[in-house]
């Protein structure tokens, strides 16, 4: 192992990867929308090998007692067996927790679903907005590509009929979820002083720290999560943060927003 | 109103359309989808590799693991709850055994094969469809196999027995509706899964197993066509 982070960091101070990309260089990303007919919304990611699936269901429910008009985000990831080898069957692990609760964030944070607008009686039925990641093939960065995913699914989430009593999944109406805003994560990784972006399988242990930045469109932070087990000083933070938001439009224009 | 004509002008003995690729998840020894009308499975395989705990292994043969999942929202109306119940439990135990009986597990002692099959969207038949995938991600993991087990729903809706039932005709609410949900070994036309809601007759379940039949060598070539164009796109790659 610390033989491979030695070869890594030989390829890393010729600027480039095992793949050979540059550092900072994204691999190719893909999205398709509407790939679940069962699903209100859905969207399949993906970026070079790394295959993730998310589908959002609107479901009825009953509002928090502290928001009586207003509706509610659930977001989740399972990790299935089929997608890794290192993946275990059983209840979620602290990898796919962790994974859905900083996606959760970027969105609750920046206010991105309008949630007054899920409100159909106040203080007594509300849409749920229930999401689901799935990841299909795990080569590395699986956070950043179930962000993107979650927003592409959301952006393409329509309500089905409701006649006041009973939810016909079956008829999707016109009605698109109230998405206001588009947060959407990237993830700095750094080892020694080098920084690099969206790690392959074979290069996803290799970093010191790395950073998850999510930004909105005009570049605004909504939510921030640090991993790895060395500390980072204001200087590394800055670069990293600036990193990412120069790197997050590549994902922004997959999903149709502005470059 | 009698069932005399399908509700998507389907002949009474015709599958819904049928697609088959394997090789879909890199990561997997062996993989496949298939997707038969809006139902979609896909199935990997991972293994032979060494069973944990160790008390489980056999040192005759191989043990086959079988995980059938339906994702959250690929029900046909509220949010499926993630994880392992009743239901699915039953599926991957029928799924192991419709399988089992093509595969050469003594060449792999001690070890486990795992099959997992998860399904983004359903119509009815996902059991069956997830058969299917998991026959030819075995065959793409290059378990050795006697044979590939396609699998397929007949049902009766009234008095008319049909090919592959959908949902609206599983919840047929005019007429009541048996349905058979069965599995095959081409080469030998042995059935290694067979099972049934509702009612039939003697003689409605003997024309079942007729039409199953039929249904079941068409569904094979469909499947070994898709097996051999990844090998064929290989050679030509090269």
């Amino acid at each position: 192992m610390s033989n491979n982070i030695a070869i890594f960091n030989d390829y890393l101070s010729k600027g480039i990867r095992f793949d050979g990309r540059r550092l900072d260089e994204i691999r190719e990303v893909e999205v398709t929308t509407d790939v679940s007919k069962t699903a209100e919304g859905s969207a399949h990611v993906k970026i070079g090998d790394t295959e993730v699936m998310v589908g959002v269901k609107l479901g009825l429910g009953t509002p928090y007692p502290d928001t009586p008009n207003e509706g509610a985000l659930m977001i989740g990831a399972e990790f299935s067996p089929l997608a890794s080898p290192d993946f275990e069957s059983g209840p979620p692990g602290i990898e796919s927790i962790e994974l859905s609760r900083v996606i959760d964030r970027g969105i609750r944070e920046s206010k991105a679903i309008d949630n007054k607008k899920l409100c159909i009686t106040k203080g007594e039925k509300v849409w749920m907005v229930l999401v689901d990641i799935v990841p299909l093939n795990d080569d590395g960065n699986l956070l950043d590509a179930a962000g993107l995913g979650t927003i592409a699914a959301l952006k393409t989430t329509y309500f089905p009929e409701f006649d006041g009593v009973t939810v016909d999944y079956k008829k999707k109406t016109k009605n698109k979820l109230p998405l206001t805003k588009e947060p959407i994560p990237l993830t700095i990784y750094k080892i020694g002083d080098k920084l690099f972006v969206d790690p392959a399988i074979d290069e996803a242990d290799y970093y010191d720290a790395r950073l998850t930045v999510t930004s909105l469109e005009d570049g605004t932070i909504c939510a921030l999560q640090k991993g790895g087990i060395k500390p980072l000083t204001t200087e590394q933070i800055d670069e990293m943060v600036a990193l990412a938001l120069k790197k997050a439009p590549e994902f922004r224009k997959k999903i149709g927003g502005k470059k | 109103m009698a069932y005399t004509k399908r509700h998507d002008n389907r002949k009474m003995d015709e599958t819904r359309p049928i697609e088959a690729k394997v090789g879909v998840i890199k990561r997997a020894h062996g993989s496949a989808y298939f997707k038969i009308g809006d139902t979609i499975a896909y199935a990997a395989v991972y293994g032979p590799r060494e069973l944990h705990p160790k008390f489980m292994q056999n040192p005759e043969r191989g043990i086959l693991r079988v995980k059938y999942n339906m994702l959250p929202f690929s029900g046909q109306g509220d949010r499926v709850r993630p994880g392992p119940n009743r239901r699915s439990k039953e599926i991957a135990l029928v799924t192991q055994h419709a399988l089992e009986p093509v595969l050469n597990l003594e060449d792999f002692p001690n070890s486990v094969v795992d099959v997992l099959i998860e399904f983004p969207q359903t119509d009815a038949g996902s059991r069956c469809a997830g058969i299917c995938a998991a026959s030819m991600a075995l065959a793409d993991a290059g378990i050795t196999m006697k044979d590939l087990v396609p699998s397929i729903g007949i049902g009766r809706v009234g008095k008319q027995m049909l090919v592959d039932l959908d949902y609206y005709e599983e919840a047929y609410e005019e007429e009541s509706v048996a349905d058979i949900p069965l599995a095959m070994i081409p080469t030998t036309e042995e059935f290694t899964l067979l099972q049934m809601d509702g009612d039939v007759t003697k003689e409605q379940l003997k024309e079942a197993l007729i039409l199953g039949k039929k249904a079941c060598h068409n569904i094979k070539k469909v499947m070994t066509t898709a097996i051999k164009q990844k090998f064929q796109e290989g050679v030509k790659k090269k």
